[in-house]
């Protein structure tokens, strides 16, 4: 996509023809208009400039000739400027940098505008892996699969480059001219006519800005378009207390949680902290430990859901009358509506609710709808949970909108406003489809778009501005509890990107502005200290919000059920775990990570049932058309187990046009079948069956465990009665063994996974590739099985098939003591270390893949094509992210876990310079540290004190396959749920 | 009648004098005089030789990424065809040596081209180990070659045995039926007419004058030849099937894999003699040289190594059950009726159904009938390896895992190509050097008019 590598040689024949026309004598004007009609002239066009030539009319006026002759020219310097030039080394070192030793800076990464603190490690200079900052409250030193696609996105070859005047390349001086006669307009006219349409954002500085803009220009309308945004929270908040409070969850406080279709593992700018939290309290490695318990209603099925103890599937439509029930219930009021839910699951629910008291929790869906959330709330308070495990805080530096999307719709077609600057949203791809932005936003006067890809709004705006991406920035942003955090650079805009404080800023008639001068600017609060100890630590100290507290409207706030008579099919539309709205469909990574429950990658489905497939006798990858108002969409199914019946899952974020990554993903735009009002759920839909098959493309083809021993399970009652319930029934290790056991005089690398608290959010995945230079392959390898992750997930469904249980394990190499691998390579390119690492030698595998045929855990990954570039005349900027300190494997070769043997190896130098032991602790892997709930843990077994032998002595650790032998050096401890007696038990022990 | 089966059981037809056996097979090579569908064949399968060339190169630049492998199938098609090929080379090594051992005359006229056929069989064979390389050019690291890469070959991968073991077969079959050749390249020599082929053949023929003393000479070493391809006709495909019996995998890991591979090698053998003996006695008019006597036994030999088997087929299951494995017995399950079952249920049709049409003598003396048993059996048995290659990985431990292989046109581009380029060798054979043994059907031709 770079403007040098579309640039083909011109063929020589065609400029011949050209000179030879240009050479016959005619009037220079109307010989440039006549030889643009001819054949060697759009075919000049078009090995010159392909992108243009699509563009050009068929016949080309002067002023059209002249602007085509202006962008050459442009384009011309751009080559120029991209040209590779002969750097100079260090003449003088710079202090502190020491080559090969990386560096690592705290900054902020933002989720759906709430910000998340990160330590990004830069190898001279260059951002290659993001790790959770451990001081921030939203990350806890966590990170999801999102937050470690920052550097790859950052480094993609497809963002924009430069500014594009209607669409072509044009120069910044020049934008900046065009933002100083539309600052002079707005200041003559006080704003008036022009909108400013923004993203969700808590960033304080921002907000001073805007704050600054409306005083400036007191008729500016400011508009917010979100797709993601969920508004009902605020809606119920104002109708109870008056005011728009933001929850703060206390999960480590809460005994009884009950989530009314709330995803609050998987969604929320708190779900790293929520998750850390959560889990804690399922940490059972003695009889008498406790354990929380999660009841959970949900619409679609979700890893929250997974995670419970007892779950229900319903409609979402639904959901409110089982809010209504527990309202009534908790009230003690004789339930007025006969309960869809069935009442001893509800009493047991309830009692347990009210037992717990305090300790209760219950928590609202996002997008679900105000009653559901007043409904909440209302239970809460009455268990007395507010203040204990619920909080309210005031919504942190939330940008004050004149409106949405919508509200700027209708202003531009009641022609109060033909000026919009859009920062940041791409509203031409994620536009509810009732609302005709295209056409609106063609009636403007001025289009201005700034963001960090070409994408829809730029390519149809009159200007588009690069963006900065977070890692180039200077900016601030607030968590999920309001503590702020510095956004600090990382990395020089790597493409002449300005951040949305530059642009507010030209928008106000400074055009001299420095990101980093309006931060502080903002923060001038704190002292030089301060101030570099809140970029050191990643936090602004004492910056989180206060709980507020509150009083509360009686019934409700006036807030009522609405029952729907169900008809059809209910649609609920969720954003993809990794794509979100469609902002990263250019992360090959985030394209290629397993959704968690279905496991698809490179697309989308729609989800449904397995009864409601059968009823359209319909199997998986057979398409619909499903059909909501006027707009209608055809999609793949996906028969997903656990999915409420009559219901459809669509997530947002595929089915782009733009991006080079992005376009390759199969899959369907659900934005277009969005509605305002109707943004997270619709009912009412008909879905017709379709003739053919699309391809869905998934990681995983099995879904039952086959009555092995795989996942080993129990409740906590059968734990305590008998906490070695993972030795009950299965197979007695061997103790003999024709090989010689191996002496390990230093340390012995070992890792224990535990599964109660896995909640299948793949974060680790995630890591590891980033950490481990993984290849993505793309859907067509993805299709044919040679994905490459070293560490996969593994989605087990065991119980009946409408209500299932869902069980995750990770998976990574168990470096076995006996490795079957090493036994059959024939040239030794598999064998065992001193520190009993299971190591792959690159460049001795030929690939004969006996090895892989002989693991039984099937962890090896073989690179069957060349999947990474080793061309450094091709090679894009996205070589950039690759960890200097993991080879980059070529084709031909095996690969699989090292326990990131990189990582060993460098605390190992370090111990060595210092003459002392590895610590305990000391080493951790990429899989381990992005882990937000700590299943993960790693150490040397040889160490009695070692955390991992702490974890591996609890009664329930269990070797995968531990009957072949193997040994494994990974094990895991046997998954234990919370489950009611009083409701039906869960298969015991292994499933069947 | 009593006539029709003194024509059946004879190794030889007819009255023989010596200028008239030698003239005639010589005239084969030294005239050149090839009906036209000699030549329409050889066409179609240099056809398939350029398919053939096409596709290793292909796969060699692109990876082997191209063709229908896969985590958790990581073995595919080049592994069945590697197996097939070896498994087809045995039949010739069992005639020449092992029947000459056991002084069975009939072996006379079709111990050269069943030779041939092991040594292009073998060449086929000794390709694909290396296609299926993920880095071909890599190859010889398995050889133990003094190097600086300061490492030597892991003696406990049965890969490496496996290479010393083709590698030793290749050259023993190379210089038995090199040894064989001798005499008959002398005769050749003899009556060439052209000074080239006087030169071309007087090479090759090393000096042979055909006194006493070259032929007792010749007489030691061949038999010591003999003694020593014998065991490999064990060893080879004993070692091959420890390939898969040294893995873990359920479907691999079972100790019946040696003998039940060598007797599936025989089969599949003397199914490709039959393909080809069966057109080449039509084609050029020798059916009093390879008799029915010679198709019979054939049959016979087919009908005795397909019994065993069966045997394996029957016992690898029976194990699987009675071993109680849960692995096992699934895998078993999932070969008969998952994913793979049709192949599964046509190879049992191929080399269990088919197969037992041999019994009856009239089937084994209907040379159409028998030539389409004899190509049956070559697909029953191609496919018999390419459901052990993939059925125990595709369905082994944890099923989270489990997975099928999705075949491109380079799996069968390079199947098909290398049947072409087979048989491609087997036309330049017969068209090159005697494809019958001159001198021995001399001895046979001999010792029956000394009988009478």
């Amino acid at each position: 996509m770079s403007a040098i590598a579309d640039i083909r040689p011109i063929p020589t024949a065609g400029i011949a023809a050209l000179r030879e026309q240009l050479s016959s004598g005619h009037d220079m004007w109307r010989s440039l208009d006549e030889i643009a009609r001819t054949a060697e002239f759009l075919r000049f066009v078009e090995a010159e400039f392909p992108a243009l030539a699509d563009r050009l009319p068929s016949r080309l006026d002067r002023r059209t000739m002249l602007k085509v002759m202006g962008a050459s020219l442009s384009l011309a310097g751009l080559t120029a400027c991209s040209k590779a030039r002969s750097i100079v080394p260090y003449v003088r070192q710079p202090e502190n940098v020491v080559p090969g030793k990386p560096r690592y800076y705290a900054t902020t990464l933002s989720s759906d505008g709430f910000g998340i603190g990160a330590v990004v490690e830069s190898h001279e200079g260059r951002p290659t892996k993001v790790e959770g900052n451990p001081d921030h409250p939203a990350s806890r030193g966590a990170t999801d699969a999102i937050m470690q696609a920052a550097v790859l996105t950052l480094f993609d070859p497809d963002r924009s480059r430069t500014p594009l005047k209607d669409g072509e390349p044009a120069a910044y001086g020049d934008f900046l001219g065009d933002m100083a006669a539309l600052a002079s307009r707005l200041a003559g006219s006080g704003g008036l006519g022009a909108a400013v349409l923004m993203e969700a954002t808590t960033s304080p500085t921002a907000k001073v800005q805007v704050e600054a803009l409306r005083a400036q220009y007191p008729r500016l309308k400011i508009f917010r378009h979100d797709p993601l945004a969920t508004t009902a929270g605020a809606q119920a908040s104002m109708a109870l207390f008056g005011k728009a409070l933001m929850p703060v969850y206390r999960f480590d406080r809460a005994e009884t949680i009950f989530s009314l279709d709330a995803d609050f593992l998987g969604e929320g700018p708190g779900r790293l902290a929520y998750a850390r939290d959560f889990a804690a309290r399922r940490r059972v490695r003695a009889p008498n430990d406790s354990m929380n318990r999660l009841y959970a209603v949900e619409s679609t099925p979700t890893i929250t859901g997974a995670a419970a103890d007892h779950r229900l599937a319903m409609r979402p439509s639904e959901i409110e009358a089982v809010a209504a029930a527990l309202d009534a219930v908790l009230g003690d009021q004789a339930n007025s509506t006969p309960s869809i839910v069935d009442p001893a699951w509800m009493a047991a629910l309830t009692q347990d609710l009210r037992a717990a008291g305090a300790k209760a929790l219950v928590v609202p869906g996002s997008h679900q709808s105000a009653f559901v959330h007043a409904c909440a709330l209302a239970a809460n308070a009455k268990l007395g949970s507010v203040g204990s495990t619920v909080e309210f805080i005031e919504s942190p530096d939330e940008v004050r909108s004149d409106g949405d999307l919508a509200a700027l719709c209708s202003a531009i077609a009641d022609h109060s406003v033909d000026t919009v600057v859009v920062l940041g949203a791409n509203p031409l791809h994620t536009a509810p489809s009732d609302l005709d932005v295209h056409n609106l936003f063609s009636e403007l006067k001025l289009l201005l778009h700034f963001g960090l890809y070409r994408d829809e709004t730029a390519l149809h705006a009159h200007w588009h501005a690069p963006a900065a991406h977070e890692l180039e920035s200077w900016s601030d942003s607030r968590a999920y509890d309001g503590t702020a955090s510095i956004v600090q650079p990382l990395i020089e805009p790597l493409f002449g990107g300005k951040t949305i404080h530059e642009i507010l800023a030209a928008l106000s008639g400074r055009f001299d502005a420095d990101a980093l001068a309006l931060v502080r600017q903002t923060w001038k609060a704190l002292d030089d200290t301060a101030w570099r100890k809140a970029l050191r630590d990643g936090v602004v100290p004492d910056s989180a919000s206060k709980p507020v507290p509150i009083t509360m409207a009686p019934d409700l706030g006036g807030l009522q059920h609405h029952p729907v008579t169900a008809n059809g099919f209910d649609i609920r539309f969720v954003a993809d775990p990794w794509l979100r709205d469609g902002r990263y469909a250019n992360a090959s990574w985030l394209q290629e990570l397993p959704r968690p429950l279905t496991k698809l990658v490179w697309g989308n489905a729609a989800l449904m049932s397995p009864a409601s497939a059968e009823r359209l006798k319909l199997e998986n990858g057979g398409i619909i058309n499903i059909a909501q108002g006027t707009s209608n969409i055809d999609a793949p199914i996906w028969i997903t187990p656990g999915h409420p019946d009559d219901t459809v899952t669509l997530s947002l974020g595929f089915g782009r046009k733009i991006g080079s990554v992005a376009t390759l993903a199969h899959g369907y735009d659900a934005f277009r079948l969005r509605t305002s009002g109707a943004n997270w759920v619709a009912a009412g839909a008909t879905i017709v069956a379709r003739e053919g098959k699309a391809e869905v493309i998934t990681t995983q083809h099995h879904q039952a465990m086959e009555g092995r021993a795989i996942i080993r399970h129990t409740s906590l009652d059968g734990f305590r009665e008998n906490p070695g319930f993972v030795r009950e029934g299965v197979p007695r290790m061997p103790t003999e063994s024709l090989y010689p056991d191996w002496n390990y005089d230093e340390e012995a690398w070992a890792m224990a996974i535990d599964l109660s608290a896995c909640i299948g959010c793949m974060a680790c995945v995630s890591a590891c590739q980033s950490e481990n230079n993984i290849a993505t392959v793309g859907p067509d390898e993805c299709a044919r099985g040679h994905e490459m992750h070293w560490l996969r997930i593994d989605r087990y469904y065991s119980g009946p098939i409408d209500t299932p249980d869902l069980f995750f394990q990770p998976v990574p190499c168990m470096h076995c003591e006996k490795a079957p691998c090493e036994v059959v390579c024939p040239v030794n390119a598999t064998v065992h270390t001193h520190d009993g690492l299971n190591a792959q030698v690159y460049n001795r595998c030929i690939g004969t893949r006996y090895c892989s045929q002989n693991c039984p855990y099937k962890v090896r990954r073989f690179n069957f094509l060349d999947h990474q570039s080793f061309d450094k005349d091709e090679a894009g900027p996205e070589q950039a992210v690759h960890n200097p300190n993991v080879t980059v494997r070529s084709r031909g070769v095996m690969e699989k876990c090292t326990y990131c043997v990189q990582r060993i190896s460098a605390r190992r130098i370090q111990a060595q310079i210092e003459n002392r032991d590895i610590v305990d602790g000391e080493v951790v892997t990429a899989c381990q540290q992005a882990c937000p709930t700590r299943a993960i843990t790693f150490g040397d077994q040889n160490k009695r004190a070692a955390k991992v032998v702490q974890e591996k002595s609890a009664p329930h650790n269990y070797a995968l396959l531990e009957e072949l032998n193997t040994r494994p050096r990974t094990t895991y401890l046997g998954k234990i749920r919370n489950s009611n007696p009083k409701l039906a038990q869960l298969g015991e022990k292994t499933d069947g | 009648m009593a006539e029709a089966a003194a024509r059946s059981t004879a190794v030889l037809r007819g009255r023989h004098d010596f200028p008239e056996i030698s003239g005639r097979i010589g005239a084969i090579v030294l005239d050149g005089r090839l009906p036209r569908h000699f030549w329409t064949a050889f066409f179609f399968c240099f056809l398939l030789v350029l398919v053939f060339l096409y596709s290793i190169t292909y796969l060699i630049s692109v990876g082997v990424g191209a063709y229908g492998i896969d985590i958790p199938v990581a073995w595919g098609t080049m592994i069945s065809n590697f197996v097939w090929w070896i498994g087809i080379g045995h039949a010739g090594t069992l005639i020449s040596a092992v029947l000459l051992l056991l002084r069975q005359p009939w072996r006379a006229s079709i111990n050269r081209f069943a030779e041939a056929m092991t040594l292009f069989a073998v060449a086929m064979a000794g390709l694909f180990p290396i296609l299926h390389l993920g880095r071909p050019w890599f190859f010889y690291w398995l050889l133990p070659l003094p190097n600086t890469h300061m490492h030597w070959p892991q003696w406990r991968s049965p890969l490496v045995w496996d290479f010393a073991a083709i590698s030793t077969y290749a050259t023993v079959s190379l210089l038995f039926w090199y040894m064989g050749l001798l005499p008959d390249l002398a005769v050749l020599r003899d009556r060439a007419k052209s000074r080239a082929g006087q030169l071309f053949y007087g090479i090759l023929a090393l000096g042979w004058r055909g006194s006493a003393f070259h032929w007792a000479r010749y007489q030691t070493v061949y038999f010591l030849m003999a003694a020593l391809a014998t065991p490999l006709v064990v060893s080879v495909h004993s070692i091959v099937a420890l390939d898969f019996t040294f893995a873990i995998t359920p479907g691999y890991h079972s100790t019946i894999f040696p003998p039940y591979f060598v007797a599936g090698a025989l089969l599949s053998g003397f199914a490709m003699v039959l393909t080809i003996a069966i057109p080449l006695r039509w084609a050029f008019s020798v059916e009093d040289l390879i008799t029915l006597k010679h198709m019979d036994n054939a049959g016979k030999l087919m009908i005795a190594a397909g019994m065993i088997v069966i045997y394996g087929y029957a016992s690898e299951a029976f194990f699987a059950w009675y071993s109680g494995e849960p692995y096992e017995r699934a895998m078993m399950w999932q070969r008969a009726f998952g994913p793979y079952a049709p192949l599964f249920w046509v190879m049992l049709a191929c080399n269990c159904g088919a197969l037992q049409l041999l019994w009856f003598r009239r089937v084994r003396l209907n040379m159409p009938l028998l030539f389409a048993i004899a190509l049956v059996i070559n697909i029953g048995m191609w496919l018999e390896r390419y459901i052990i290659v993939v059925t125990g990985p595709s369905r082994d431990y944890l099923p989270s895992s489990w997975g099928e292989q999705s075949l491109t046109w380079l799996d069968f581009g390079i199947l098909f190509g290398s049947v072409g380029t087979f048989f491609a060798l087997v036309f330049l054979f017969i068209r090159i050097l005697p494809a019958i043994t001159i001198f021995e059907v001399e001895e046979l031709a001999e010792e029956k008019a000394q009988a009478t």
